[in-house]
Order: structure tokens, then sequence, then C-alpha cells
């Protein structure tokens, strides 16, 4: 028994904009009846380029239904730029919320939008059927990519396999795709924070000194004096160099036999944590 | 839609304890709640309402053989239906060690399906004989499956979802030529249909309370006397050493009541059961187009049907059911937290598109034909609402 909402009962009872524009400009279908759900969008824009019409037909569960209502109304008066940034995440808020398993009828949605806007400009559309589409097959009992796992993943900041089968529904059939899914993840991840603490560490250092040292004195004073008082010791900020800040252990700290473990592990790792890896702490 | 009354038509997912069941129960909790194993009158005389039970259950199954103390002893008690098989197969493993190999049907309820597949994973190599479209059993690949080296062949006497009988006797029969040890998952079937053990060459045969009109977490499994058995759970005495862990009294003895029950002019409430079963299945495919029954029609239980409404989801269908009060199931995919539609139907080759609006309605001695009139009446609309959702999606 699925708990669902009374946002996306009304959606499922009473579904808006349920068949297909006349004349559309732009139709686009994703899924397909043996995976369990299908949704066809199709769109018509008025003079100003803006979505005045849009309706679905969906073959699916409640939830797929909902999704599918109310990505209609989302889209009303949109023009394609503004649709085209809509995400799975639009289309569960208007809903609510979702339960968990039920996440990856929203993001059909989105797909179903995106590729009906690729009709409209005659573009091939990446959500394409099982011969066209952009990246590999992972997740062969449901057709889906590694790029689309990639994407689903950033989007949605996912980080288990488990959510990606929500989201996405790869590897929620015979699961013989679940390594490769978390493969694919913990490459993914691994990547995104090499790029980010590079660029976390440029932005760092870019700062004036003034505001790279009030930055490391909050750290400090929020998270690494409670820490240390708790043993009856404390910490001064004496000076920074690039990435390395110096600092002075007072209290127990300074004659404790442990200080070095105290810096490193202690202080050190709180401040790699709050601002980049690179750093480095000093006792002076 | 608000005002609504309850119509239960999932009863081969569970029933409702029968008053009179819950009557016998009633006793065994604040009052007479001793433990059967204790020297004392209090408790150990709870042991002699524990063997009544047994008997009860034994007469059910007709598994009438005595011991020299004039005791049943062929029936023991357990948590459930899974606690059942999964015990009878493992036993099964260890006293043929030196086999390995197992057999089963392609459409095995999970408590035996999933063992199986969890056996593959440990290295034991297991069979899957396949079904044909209306799911009856290829006995000729069963055939020729079998050899010497199979420790046990498990095959369901009933399917849970299409409700289709299997000749389990055949079965037994060929098993017993190869040495190999038989037993059915017959939770579907007792108190359903007749079954007498007296009479048969099954060996084990697993069967679940709360599918007859007993609470849920109570089972037991029919050992056929002489068939070699290794306890899978280890501990106290309880069950002749054969199942420890203090009984479940309460359980046990509406377990033996239902049992009872159950056996009460059987055939009288069969013929009921199917004659609404019947007018169900017509009343929907009369009234609404592109509707399929599933599964073995001529032999099938009398309470289950399985009916395929093409092009929409099962999940949508029985939310949309739920509105007017109507339980049922689906094998779909969404219902169950698995994406993957059923089994049993891929088993028995249903495209996946017709499998995903799949619904199976199972009856009860409890259910009237006025419930029945108003499904007949309420479905086609529910129907019809969701395939206007569905129209123009292409396969």
């Amino acid at each position: 028994m699925w708990d669902y909402n009374d946002k996306v009962m009304d959606h499922f009872l009473h579904p808006r904009n349920v068949g297909e524009v006349k004349d559309a400009d732009g139709v686009g279908q994703v899924g397909n009846m043996s995976c369990g759900d299908a949704l066809k969008l199709s769109f018509k824009l008025d003079k100003d380029g803006r979505i005045c019409e849009a309706k679905f037909q969906t073959f699916g569960c409640a939830s797929a239904i909902a999704s599918s209502s109310a990505l209609t109304e989302l889209i009303q008066g949109m023009t394609l730029d503004e649709a085209e940034k809509i995400t799975n995440k639009d289309i569960v808020n208007i809903l609510g919320d979702l339960p968990e398993a039920k996440l990856h009828c929203s993001v059909m949605g989105m797909e179903a939008l995106q590729a009906a806007i690729a009709n409209y400009r005659g573009e091939e559309s990446e959500h394409g059927s099982e011969d066209n589409h952009v990246g590999r097959i992972v997740c062969k009992c449901f057709s889906v990519t590694d790029t689309k796992i990639r994407k689903t993943a950033i989007n949605n900041n996912l980080h288990t396999v488990e959510e990606i089968t929500d989201y996405c529904k790869a590897g929620g059939a015979c699961g013989s795709c679940l390594e490769e899914i978390q493969d694919i993840l913990d490459g993914l991840w691994k990547e995104k924070k090499t790029e980010s603490t590079s660029s976390k560490q440029a932005e760092f250092l870019s700062l004036p000194l003034i505001q790279r040292v009030l930055k490391v004195q909050e750290i400090i004073d929020s998270e690494v004096k409670p820490m240390l008082e708790q043993d009856g010791g404390g910490i001064d900020l004496i000076d920074m160099k690039d990435n390395v800040v110096f600092v002075k252990l007072t209290g127990h700290c300074a004659s404790c036999p442990s200080a070095g473990v105290t810096l490193k592990s202690g202080v050190e790792a709180v401040l790699k944590d709050c601002l980049f890896p690179e750093i480095v702490v000093e006792n002076v | 839609m608000t005002d609504k009354k309850l119509i239960y038509l999932d009863n081969n997912a569970t029933t409702a304890v029968a008053p009179e069941v819950f009557e016998a129960m009633r006793p065994y909790f604040c009052e007479q709640y001793g433990n059967p194993g204790s020297i004392h009158a209090f408790g150990g005389s709870i042991m002699s309402k524990i063997e009544h039970a047994r008997a009860q259950v034994s007469a059910l199954i007709g598994a009438t053989r005595k011991d020299r103390h004039d005791k049943f002893t062929e029936v023991i008690f357990t948590s459930c239906g899974t606690e059942s098989d999964n015990t009878a197969i493992n036993s099964a493993l260890q006293v043929c060690h030196k086999k390995k190999k197992v057999i089963m049907s392609a459409v095995e309820h999970p408590a035996v399906f999933s063992l199986g597949k969890d056996l593959e994973k440990r290295g034991y190599p297991v069979s899957y004989v396949p079904v044909d479209s209306h799911g009856a059993l290829d006995m000729e690949r069963y055939e020729e499956m079998i050899d010497t080296e199979t420790a046990i062949v498990s095959i369901m006497w009933a399917n849970n979802e299409t409700g289709n009988i299997y000749p389990v006797e055949k079965c037994a029969e060929i098993a017993h030529r190869y040495g190999a040890l038989f037993h059915t998952d017959a939770v579907q079937t007792i108190g359903k249909i007749p079954c007498n053990m007296a009479d048969s060459q099954i060996d084990m045969l697993s069967l679940s309370g709360h599918k007859l009109h007993a609470p849920k977490g109570v089972g037991a499994l029919y050992l056929r006397r002489g068939v070699r058995f290794r306890p899978v759970q280890i501990g106290g005495h309880q069950e002749r050493g054969r199942r420890a862990g203090t009984e479940n009294v309460a359980s046990i003895i509406g377990l033996g009541k239902a049992a009872e029950l159950a056996m009460r002019s059987m055939e009288e409430k069969n013929t009921r059961i199917k004659a609404l079963r019947d007018r169900l299945e017509r009343g929907l495919c009369e009234n609404i187009p592109k509707t399929k029954v599933f599964g073995d029609i001529k032999n099938r239980l009398p309470n289950t049907t399985l009916i395929g409404f093409e092009s929409i989801e099962g999940e949508s269908i029985l939310m949309m059911m739920d509105c007017f009060g109507i339980c049922a199931s689906s094998g779909s995919a969404c219902t169950t937290g698995s994406l993957e539609p059923s089994h049993v139907l891929r088993a028995m080759g249903i495209p996946d598109a017709i499998a995903h609006g799949a619904i199976r309605f199972s009856l009860s001695v409890y259910n009237t034909q006025e419930e029945i009139d108003f499904v007949i009446k309420e479905m086609p609309a529910i129907i019809a609402h969701l395939r206007k959702i569905s129209e123009g999606i292409e396969h």
C-alpha cells in the first residue's frame, strides 16, 4: 500500500489535461507498456512562443498519472526555454511528496517534456527508443543508460544504488546491473569531489586575507573550540599563509601528550571538512 | 465514494479470523497463559489442547496415522507457511546430504521460489519446471529434469495468483521413482479443497493458518511418518524436538478450530463460492472489453480468478477500486515493491504489457452476491476511466 497524499490522489482521481493536443507543436513519448509505465506529452505554443495547451496520456500507476497531470499544469504559459529547465523535483514539489520508490514517475514527466521540446525543435531526443539513445545501456530490464544514471544522480544528488532505482528504475528488476551502477556512482562522485575541491581551494585563496582569517576564525570558534573546551583546552589563531593555518594550542592542550593527534585529526580534520582538503594546520 | 463498505476479495492474501476461532483462542491470553512444557498442571494441562489442535489439523488434511501411544505425530506447528516451506526443503537437503539437486515449478510462491534462488547462490543446482500459457505444468520437462541425484522436488498444490491446481500426487510418484523426497506448498489449497494424506505419496506439505480463517503467525508442516527429518530451528524439545520454541498456544488452538470449521460442509461452501466467482468473472468479462481470464480455467481453486485488463496498469486499477472499498490484488510491478511484473505471468509467457494489468480476485465463504454485483456494476467505469488516460500510448 502506498501512502499517497491528498494532492497526488486528487491528480490521480481527477487528472487534468488528459488527451492529445490537436495539431500539436511538440509531442514526446517516453517509457513503454512492457516496462510498466509510459507517458506521451503534447503541447501547442501561442504566438509569443508560450505553451498555451498541454495534454498527456499515461499508462502507469497512480503516481505516474498524478505526475503527468501535475506536469501539464506546471508548464502552462511557459516559454520553451523556461520549460526546458523543469526537473523532476519541480513535479514532486507540486505534488507535495511522492513515495521514494515512486520518484521515477516524476523523472518520467521531466523526460517526456524534454522529448516533446526536442521534437518541436526537430532534434533527436536523448530519451528516445531503445535503439536511439545516448550512452550505453546498463540496466537491460528497463533500458537505462549510463548517461541517464549519471544525469539522474547529479540532478538529485543520489549516492546509493537504491536511490538510483527509485528515481529511474535501473536495477529494479533482475538486479544483475547493481554492481555496475555502484561503480558508475563511485566514479561519478569521485570525479565530482576532485572537481569541486580544487575549485573550492581556488575560491578560498582568491579571497582577501582578512576574509580568509575571518572564515577560519569562525570555524575555530564554532566547531573547534567547543570540542577542545570539553577537555579544558583552548586554541588561538596565530597566522595564515596560503593553505597553511598557524595556531597555538592553549590550556590543557598545550601540555597534553596527545596534542599532535588533536591538531591533526581534530583541528585539521574540521578545517579540511569545512574548507578544502588541502588545508594544513601547524602548531607554533 | 466516501460512504464505502468494505468488499474483501483478497482472500488468497489473507482471510478474516472466523469469530468461532477468535472465541476459541480468547482464554489463552490472560487466563490460561501457562507454558505447555511446564510440570505444573496450570501450564502442563495446555499440552492436551495443543494435541487436540493437532488432531483437528490432522483430520483436515487426512493425516490419520497415529503412533503407538495413539497420538497424531505427522503435523508440526510452525510460525507460518514460509517457515514450513523453508524447513521442508532445507531439511531434505540435509538428510540427503549426498544429493544436492532441487526441482521446483517456475511459478512457486516466493516462500519457495526465492529459497530456490538462494540455494542456487549457495551452490545447489536448482531446476524450475516450466508451465504453458495457461500455467499448466510441463510434466514431460519435469520427467526430463529429474534424476537419481535429485534430493527434493517441491511443487505447489495450487498457485496463489491463478488458482491453478497442480497434479501433486503424480509429481510425488515420479519423485519417488528417482528416490527424491516430495514437498508441496499447499498454503492456498488446505481448507479450500479436500486433502487426504493417508492415501498420498506426498512426503511433506506446508499450510498456513491465516489463509483459512485462523490468525497470522501460525502454520504447520505435515511430515509423513517415516520420512527422515532434520530440524532447522534448534533449541528446546517442543514439537518432539522437531521445531524448537515455546508453542504459540492461542494461535495453534485457533488453527485447530479453523481446520475443524473448514471441514464442515466443504463441498457445499465450495459450490457457493465457485458460483460467486463465476458470476464475477462472467460479469466483468461480458461488461468490459479487452478482458481476459488467465490460468487453467477447468482446473482451478473455486475461489480465485485472475483477470487481465488490457492497456492499463494494475496499481492504478487497485487504487481506484480502493476508493469504492473493493480490495483485490495484482501481480503488477508497482504494488509489490519490486519493479518487475509477476514471475508467474512471465513464466506463462504473458507479455509484460498485459501482465501489468492483471487483477486477482479471491473470494471466501463470507462474500455475498450483493458484493459481487456491486463490483460488476462499478468496475466498467473504473476501467474505462483509466483506459481513457492511457489511450494513445503506443505499445
